[in-house]
């Protein structure tokens, strides 16, 4: 299945060259039909992280502070770590900002 | 460098005596009875005054030409463009007039907001910071001007709002926001815009918003990104119900570690201030329930969905228990293990005395000539800005794959000695904390006469080389 990833918000800084898109191709876990979003986070970690994967993942789901969306919209909303995903979702992973004076 | 300070002292003496003739003019103004003309904006709780500025009274005197509910004639002119909006018009601008907005943070989101905001006519607006203006703040604080350096950066806002549109009320507040005064300061006006920089500070502005029900228009830039959303208004969530859990502490950048481009909080605190006017106005749809995502590199803004208001919320779902009395007592820089302030990293202390020293102790050893080698574990972009002649960059980052470029420069360094051990290895980076972890890492990989530069090159700079550069 082909999705686009991407990260920001300081996140691409896990990934190798900190390079922000990411378009792969995933296959869902044996014995499933399609790629859900857990499956997905553990794709992420073994085939994209290159470093402190705790600044992406805490247990099974993403860590405190990092926004989800799937094609622009809350991951929350579209059942979280169960959402399906579809041929050419774009999921963003976005870490927040606490900025600058 | 005497002839400057000197200097200094008499044009701010000078300016000193230019405030006080000014502030005597205004308030003789201000005491004489007029028809048409607004007051001018007027400083509340200046100085460390009291925080409450009690309320925010819009003063604004019809004049006697206009229609009962039309604007006076000198609005009419001011705001024209504004007016002749089909979208905005009257209706649009007499909002405005009429409402208050608090602007915490007078940096660089903070600048045009607090700009367009006095500009565009909002009847009174309110700043809080508790900082003074530094010159590194300049490149992004764009409300700031170099005569104001060392001064409140309250001050200087205000002056700067005062300047453009002397009809409008300013406030100062000179204070940081803190759970002990966030609710009395807050409590006078209708809408919030947070334009700070750190973690704790943004729980503590919604929460505060929630328990006074006031809108938050908040707004975050780092680096070459930005974001933006309306917290707290038309059923969107507020901070707490986006972020139930504070994110890890390793994982909170601030931009005095990383960096920004200074447009780019330029780009969200003007998006702010467009957000902040649309909810005073009720014109347009808000940002609430949805967040903007600005990438300046690629040039891209991407607007979001965001989940609705969390019913099981601790502050603002249905069950909150979560009272005032509750938020003055909240210890938010334990909750989210960051300080308050963008200044104070927060420093380690990982290693005994024996392995470090104090950067005159490394001077004197230079001084004698003594044989040892410098590592740098800065970053490579911060090791070109400036170093310390003779040191080797290797970035904490990379020191463990590059170790063995590490043993190979030891060596040399022993063979140009007249030493027959390994020469003492000194490490130093920017503030004092990385080069703690390199140290641990080296001594772990077996270089043990690694030792650690207490304070890195901030402390070099202060206690040994006053010309040294500061970043």
């Amino acid at each position: 299945m082909h999705l686009t990833l991407e990260f920001g918000g300081g996140l691409e800084l896990l990934l190798e060259k900190s390079i922000k898109m990411h378009k792969v191709d995933v296959q869902p876990i044996d014995g499933q039909e399609k790629v859900m979003m857990k499956g997905l986070l553990s794709w992420v970690k073994s085939n994209l992280i290159k470093e402190r994967p705790e600044m992406f993942l805490k247990g099974d789901s993403v860590r405190p502070g990092v926004l989800v969306l799937i094609n622009d919209c809350d991951w929350e909303l579209c059942g979280g770590l169960d959402a399906e995903l579809e041929e050419k979702d774009v999921v963003v992973f976005i870490s927040t900002l606490h900025g600058v004076l | 460098m005497e002839a400057m300070a000197g200097e200094l002292a008499r044009l701010r003496a000078e300016r000193e005596e230019l405030d006080r003739r000014i502030r005597l003019l205004e308030s003789q103004l201000e005491a004489t009875p007029r028809s048409s003309a607004s007051p001018a904006g007027e400083a509340i709780g200046g100085g460390g005054g009291g925080i409450g500025a009690a309320a925010c009274p819009i003063r604004r005197r019809g004049n006697g030409f206009s229609a009962a509910d039309g604007l006076p004639a000198d609005m009419i002119y001011r705001y024209s463009r504004h007016l002749l909006l089909p979208d905005f018009g009257v209706e649009g601008q007499r909002k405005l007039s009429g409402s208050s907005i608090l602007v915490v943070g007078a940096g660089g989101l903070g600048s045009p907001v607090a700009l367009y905001l006095a500009a565009c006519g909002v009847g009174c607006l309110g700043i809080v910071d508790g900082d003074d203006v530094e010159l590194n703040n300049l490149h992004r604080q764009i409300i700031h001007k170099e005569a104001y350096v060392g001064l409140s950066k309250v001050k200087s806002a205000a002056d700067a709002c005062r300047e453009i549109n002397s009809s409008i009320k300013v406030v100062e507040h000179h204070h940081t926001l803190k759970p002990c005064n966030a609710l009395e300061i807050v409590r006078n006006y209708d809408i919030v815009v947070d334009a700070t920089d750190n973690l704790p500070t943004r729980y503590m502005i919604s929460d505060c918003c929630v328990l006074l029900n006031k809108p938050l228009v908040s707004g975050a830039a780092l680096g070459l990104e930005g974001q933006l959303t309306v917290y707290h208004h038309n059923g969107s969530p507020c901070y707490r119900c986006l972020f139930p859990n504070p994110p890890p502490v390793a994982a909170c950048q601030r931009c005095s570690d990383s960096g920004v481009l200074g447009v780019v909080p330029g780009v969200i605190g003007c998006l702010q201030a467009l957000e902040a006017i649309k909810v005073a106005t009720d014109v347009g749809e808000p940002l609430s329930g949805r967040m903007l995502l600005f990438d300046a590199l690629s040039a891209r803004i991407r607007i979001v969905k965001i989940r609705g208001s969390s019913s099981v919320c601790t502050v603002c779902g249905e069950n909150s228990a979560f009272t005032q009395d509750d938020f003055q007592e909240f210890d938010y820089e334990n909750f989210t293990q960051s300080p308050m302030s963008d200044k104070s990293a927060p420093s380690l202390d990982l290693l005994p005395e024996s392995d470090r020293i104090t950067c005159k102790e490394y001077k004197r050893l230079v001084d004698n000539g003594e044989p040892h080698l410098l590592l740098d574990v800065r970053p490579a972009h911060h090791f070109q800005i400036t170093s310390v002649s003779q040191s080797l960059n290797i970035p904490l980052s990379e020191l463990e794959e590059k170790l063995q470029i590490l043993e190979t420069s030891l060596k040399e360094t022993m063979n140009t000695s007249t030493l027959d051990k390994v020469p003492p290895l000194f490490v130093v980076c920017r503030r004092g904390n990385d080069s703690q972890l390199a140290v641990q890492l080296l001594r772990e990989k077996g270089f043990l006469s690694a030792k650690d530069i207490i304070g890195g090159l901030q402390s070099w700079a202060r206690d040994v080389d006053h010309d040294f550069p500061v970043y």
